[in-house]
C-alpha cells in the first residue's frame, strides 16, 4: 500500500515535472488555446497560415467532433480552459453566448463579413467563417444494381422505390440532423414539413448519430442514399467512392462554421489576433479550398461537385428561432419516429 | 483480538501479542481508510458532480424531481428500458458460460496451445470496440461476406449489439472466471477420484462451487458493461433504442447534462441489484484454497483434451475473423468496391494522422495505468478480504467497486471536468496533465480488476493471516511473501487488462486529454468520422500490433516470474 502511494506520488512529480518542462520550451512565444470542430487535414493550413502572420503565437488545437467540443466547453464553464472557439457550428456558439461564456469583438474587417454570417448583435459574440448546407451521397454503383432513379429534390425521397433505402442523421444526436428538420419546418410551415417527415420515415432504413455517417453507409453501398452535409458528401468523392452528391433544389438546411473569443481569456491580444486573421481575404482563401461559401463574399471559387447557384439554394436560416424551439421539435420528433422505429 | 487466536486451533494466545498485533490492525484498518477515501475522492466526487445535475435545470437551480418527470414521460422510454434489459441479459447468459468453458479448458485440460488460446482471448480489447463493429457490419452487414447467414434479419439492431457485446465482454468475464477456476485445491479431486466420484458430479459438487463467486462477479461485470456502452449500439444498433444511446443523444447531442445524468442514474440501478448479490454472497462463500492446499494437475484424457481443444480454437478462430476483417481493411483501397491491396492507408495514417507522438503518449499511459493501477487495486482488495474489523469501510469500497462498470465513460468524463476543473479544487492542478488520464481510466477499469483480485484473494485461506498474525508476522510481511506470489497470476492479468484497455479507451479519456497528451484511441475515433475507415484501420492495426508486442514480452516475463513463484504448481499457466 505504501508503495502504491509513493508509486502514486511519483507518478503525479513526474506528470507535473512533464507538463512544466513543455510549459518551459514555450516561454517566448504566447500560446493560444483553442478548442475546434474543424477537420485535421484543414487546421493544418490554417496554423501555417496565420503563423505566417503570427509567428509569435503559438496555437494549441483541441479538436473533436462538434458535439465533444461543445460538451467539454459546456462542462469547463466553471473555469475555462479554452481562449478561443474557432471553426465551430454556429449553433454552439448561439448556447455559448446565451450561458455568457463569450466575449463580443468586432475583427478588423468585420465590415466585410455578410450580415447573415454573423452574431446579428453589435459587437458579434461570434463570427462565420464559412457555411456547410443539406447534401445527399447516392451510391451510383448500388443504384444500377438495384435499379434506383437518381433523386433530385427532398420530394423524391418519397417515392416507394426507396423503401428501406434511405439513411439520414437523428436529429436528437446530431446537429445536421437537427438543421435538416429545422429546414424542412422553416421552408414548409409545420403541418406539411411533419406530413413530409411522417412519409420519409417510411423510406428511412436507419437514423444515424452523426452528420458523416450517412454518406458513408452510401460510399460504402451499406444503404445507398445518405443525407449528409455538403464537406463531407464532396470530400467522399474525392476520395473515390462511387456517390453523386445532390443538392435538393426545395432549398438546404445549414450551418457556419464559426468563431469567437471566451470571456475568461489572459490573452487578449493574441485572441484578437486570430479573430482578425480569421476574417482577412488570406484565410477566407484557406477555407474556399474546403468551401464553396464563405461569410466575406466575392473570394471563394467553384468547388467541383457543388452547383454554382448553391448558395441562393440555403434556406432563409433563423438560428434564434431555431434554437428557442430546439427541445418541442425534437420532442414531436421522437414521439414520432423514435418509439416505432422497428415497423420497417 | 481472541478470534485470532481462536480460528487458528492448535495457537495459544499469548496476551504479551496483543497490543502489537492490535496496532498492525490499526494500521490496515487505517491503509482501507485511506483507499476508501481516493476511491470516493476519484470515482464518488467526479459522479456526483454530474449527477446533481439531474435535480437541476440548465441553469443550475434545484427543480427537484423535474428532469425525471420529464425523462419518464417520454414514450420510447419503455421501449428503451425492456430493451436495454433483454440484450444484457441474453449477452450475459451466452458470455459467461461460453468463458466458463474457455477458462475450465485452460485451467483443467491438458490441451496444447494453452498461451496462445490466452493471448487471442485478449484481442477483442486490444482495439478499440469501434473497429470490431465495423468488422461485423464489413461480415454481415447489407453488402456483408456472410449476410447470407442470417437470411432476412439485419444486422443492425438488437442481432448486431448482442454479437459485437459478447465478442466485446468475452475477455473481461474470462479474467474473472479464469482467477476463479484457477485457485483450486486438488486434493478435493483427488479425494473424490479415490471415491470414485463421477466426473459430473466432481464439475457440480467441487468445480461449480468453488467458481460461484467468480461466475456471478463475471455475470455482474457482463450485464453492467452491456448497459452502459455507448460505442457499439451507436454503430450497429439501427434504430434500437436502448439507455446508453439515451444518454448519448442527451449529452452529446443536444449537451443536456440534466437529462443525461437522469438516465446515468437509471443505469446505476443494475449495480445496485449486484452490490446486494456481493453483499449476500459474503457470508456463503468459503475459501477452497487452504493453507495445505495442494495445487490442482489436470491428468491427461485424450477426448476429453481433444473436445476442449476443438471448442477454444473455435472461439479463437472467431475472434481472428473479427480481427482479421479489420486488418485487412487497413490494406486494401475502398470497401467494397476496390479491393485490390494498398499501404496508403498506413501512410496517410501516420503521417497525416500525428500518430506517432499520440502513440508514444497513448504507451505512457498504458503503462503508469497498469503499474499504479494494478498495485492500488490489488492492495485494496487485499485490505479488504483480509483485515478484520472496519465493516462500514469494507461496504463502502465494495460499493464503490462495482460502481465503474456501470458509468458510461462519457459520464466519468465529464464528471471528471466538472469535478477537477472547478475552480475551488485545489487538485485542479491534475486537470489536462498525464496524470487525470490515468486516474479516470484506472477508475473507469475498476470493477473487473477488482473483482479478479477479490476472486483470487477469497480463494486463499485466510488461515495464512491468522498464523502469521500468531507468529508475529506483521501483515505487510504476509502480504509481499505469501499472497502477492500466490496471486503472481491474478496480479499479472490485471496488469495486462489495465495495459490493453488504457490503449484503446476513448470514452472517457476523449474529454479529458490536452493538446499534449492526445491519443492514438482518439486519433481512430477522428479519422473515422472523418470517413477515413481504412486509415482508422490502419491505425488501430499498429496498436494492435504494439500490444501485442507487449503482451507477448509480458508473457515471457510471466514465465520467468512465475516459474520462480509458482513452482508449488505443477503446470504452467499463462
Amino acid at each position: 500500500m505504501k508503495f502504491a502511494m509513493t508509486m502514486r506520488a511519483v507518478a503525479s512529480t513526474v506528470a507535473i515535472a512533464f507538463a512544466s518542462a513543455s510549459g518551459v520550451a514555450m516561454a517566448e512565444k504566447t500560446t493560444l488555446n483553442v478548442y475546434t470542430a474543424l477537420e485535421t487535414d484543414q487546421l493544418k493550413a490554417y496554423t501555417e497560415g496565420f503563423n505566417k502572420v503570427h509567428p509569435d503565437i503559438e496555437l494549441k488545437w483541441t479538436r473533436d467532433s462538434t458535439g465533444v467540443i461543445t460538451a467539454k466547453l459546456l462542462a469547463e464553464k466553471a473555469n475555462p480552459q479554452a481562449d478561443v472557439v474557432f471553426g465551430t457550428s454556429a449553433s454552439s456558439l448561439a448556447v455559448f453566448d446565451n450561458e455568457g461564456m463569450l466575449l463580443p469583438y468586432a475583427p478588423k474587417g468585420l465590415d466585410k463579413v455578410s450580415a447573415k454570417y454573423r452574431d446579428p448583435k453589435n459587437p458579434p459574440a461570434w463570427v462565420g467563417m464559412d457555411v456547410y448546407g443539406a447534401a445527399i451521397c447516392f451510391n451510383t454503383v448500388e443504384a444500377k444494381k438495384q435499379n434506383l432513379p437518381k433523386p433530385e429534390t427532398w420530394a423524391d425521397l418519397l417515392k416507394p422505390v426507396y423503401k428501406g433505402k434511405i439513411v439520414m442523421p437523428n436529429p436528437a444526436s446530431s446537429g445536421t440532423g437537427n438543421f435538416d428538420v429545422t429546414a424542412w419546418i422553416q421552408m414548409w410551415g409545420d403541418q406539411k414539413a411533419w406530413k413530409y417527415m411522417d412519409d420519409l420515415h417510411q423510406n428511412i432504413a436507419q437514423y444515424t448519430h452523426s452528420g458523416s455517417k450517412p454518406c458513408k453507409q452510401a460510399a460504402a453501398g451499406e444503404f445507398p442514399i445518405g443525407i449528409t452535409f455538403e464537406y463531407r458528401a464532396v470530400n467522399t468523392k474525392k476520395q473515390g467512392a462511387p456517390i453523386d452528391v445532390i443538392f435538393p433544389k426545395e432549398g438546404l438546411g445549414w450551418d457556419l462554421e464559426s468563431s469567437g473569443i471566451m470571456k475568461n481569456t489572459k490573452k487578449l491580444d493574441a485572441a484578437k489576433a486570430l479573430m482578425d486573421w480569421m476574417v482577412t481575404p488570406a484565410a477566407m482563401e484557406l477555407y474556399g479550398k474546403n468551401f464553396a461559401v464563405l461569410a466575406v463574399p466575392g473570394i471563394a471559387k467553384p468547388l467541383d461537385f457543388v452547383p454554382a447557384d448553391y448558395e441562393q439554394r440555403l434556406i432563409k436560416n433563423d438560428f434564434a428561432w431555431s434554437a428557442k424551439n430546439r427541445d418541442k421539435i425534437l420532442a414531436e420528433w421522437s414521439k414520432r419516429y423514435d418509439g416505432k422505429s422497428e415497423a420497417k | 483480538m481472541s478470534s485470532v487466536a481462536a480460528s487458528s486451533p492448535g495457537v495459544p494466545p499469548l496476551p504479551r501479542v496483543v497490543p502489537q498485533v492490535h496496532w498492525q490492525e490499526r494500521l490496515a484498518q487505517g491503509l482501507l481508510l485511506a483507499c476508501c477515501a481516493a476511491l470516493a475522492l476519484f470515482l464518488l466526487g467526479p459522479l456526483v458532480a454530474i449527477l446533481v445535475k439531474s435535480v437541476q435545470d440548465k441553469d443550475g437551480a434545484f427543480v427537484g424531481l423535474l428532469q425525471f418527470r420529464e425523462y419518464f414521460a417520454t414514450p420510447a422510454l419503455r421501449e428503451s428500458i425492456w430493451n436495454t434489459l433483454w440484450v444484457a441479459t441474453t449477452v450475459t447468459a451466452i458470455t459467461v458460460p461460453a468463458a466458463f468453458v474457455f477458462a475450465y479448458a485452460l485451467t483443467r485440460s491438458r490441451m496444447p496451445g494453452k498461451i496462445v488460446f490466452r493471448m487471442i482471448a485478449l484481442t477483442p480489447i486490444l482495439a478499440p470496440s469501434l473497429l470490431s463493429s465495423i468488422s461485423f457490419i464489413q461480415w454481415f452487414g447489407t453488402q456483408g461476406v456472410l449476410k447470407h447467414l442470417l437470411g432476412s434479419t439485419s444486422i443492425y439492431g438488437p442481432l448486431g449489439i448482442i454479437m459485437s457485446s459478447i465478442y466485446a465482454t468475452f475477455p473481461h468475464a474470462l479474467m474473472i472466471v479464469l482467477t476463479a477456476l484457477l485457485l483450486s485445491d486438488g486434493r478435493l479431486y483427488e479425494a473424490a477420484e479415490s471415491l470414485r466420484t463421477p466426473t459430473w458430479r466432481k464439475f457440480f459438487t467441487i468445480t461449480l462451487p468453488g467458481a460461484k463467486y467468480g461466475l456471478v462477479s463475471a455475470a455482474m461485470v457482463v450485464f453492467s458493461y452491456t448497459v452502459s456502452d455507448f460505442g457499439i449500439p451507436k454503430v450497429i444498433g439501427g434504430n434500437f433504442n436502448i439507455l446508453a444511446i439515451d444518454i448519448f443523444k442527451q449529452v452529446i447531442g443536444q449537451q443536456n447534462f440534466n437529462k443525461g445524468a437522469v438516465v446515468s442514474l437509471v443505469l446505476l440501478l443494475p449495480v445496485l441489484v449486484a452490490f446486494l448479490v456481493d453483499w449476500w454472497m459474503q457470508g456463503r462463500m468459503q475459501s477452497q484454497f487452504s493453507s495445505r492446499a495442494v495445487p490442482y494437475v489436470p491428468k491427461k484424457k485424450r477426448w476429453f483434451d481433444l473436445a476442449m481443444f476443438v471448442y477454444c480454437a473455435t472461439v479463437a478462430t472467431l475472434m481472428l475473423l473479427v480481427l482479421g476483417m479489420a486488418v485487412y481493411t487497413s490494406f486494401i483501397k475502398l470497401w467494397p468496391y476496390d479491393l485490390s491491396f494498398s499501404l496508403r492507408h498506413y501512410q496517410f495514417g501516420l503521417i497525416d494522422g500525428g500518430v506517432i507522438s499520440s502513440f508514444f503518449n497513448s504507451l505512457e499511459m498504458a503503462l503508469f495505468t497498469a503499474v499504479f493501477g494494478t498495485a492500488f487495486i490489488f492492495a485494496t482488495a487485499y485490505l479488504l478480504e483480509k483485515t478484520r474489523g472496519a465493516g462500514w469501510t469494507k461496504s463502502a469500497v465494495r460499493l464503490l467497486a462495482a460502481i465503474p462498470m456501470a458509468v458510461p465513460g462519457m459520464v466519468l468524463g465529464l464528471g471528471y471536468i466538472l469535478f477537477f476543473n472547478h475552480p475551488d479544487n485545489p487538485l485542479g492542478v491534475l486537470y489536462q496533465t498525464m496524470t487525470i488520464l490515468v486516474l479516470s481510466t484506472v477508475v473507469h477499469y475498476y470493477t473487473s480488476s477488482h473483482l479478479t483480485a477479490v476472486t483470487a484473494l477469497k480463494a486463499l485461506d485466510n488461515e495464512f493471516e491468522a498464523v502469521s498474525a500468531s507468529l508475529k508476522v506483521p501483515f505487510y510481511k504476509t502480504f509481499f511473501r505469501v499472497t502477492v506470489p500466490v496471486c503472481l497470476p491474478a496480479i499479472l492479468d490485471i496488469g495486462r487488462y489495465l495495459f490493453v484497455n488504457a490503449m484503446v479507451t476513448i470514452s472517457a479519456v476523449v474529454f479529458l486529454y490536452s493538446p499534449d497528451t492526445q491519443l492514438a484511441a482518439v486519433a481512430i475515433l477522428n479519422l473515422d468520422e472523418a470517413g477515413e475507415i481504412g486509415a482508422a484501420a490502419a491505425m488501430a492495426t499498429l496498436i494492435v500490433v504494439a500490444s501485442t508486442l507487449v503482451c507477448i514480452a509480458y508473457a515471457l516475463v510471466t514465465r520467468f516470474l512465475l516459474t520462480r513463484t509458482q513452482q508449488w504448481r505443477a503446470t504452467p499457466i499463462a
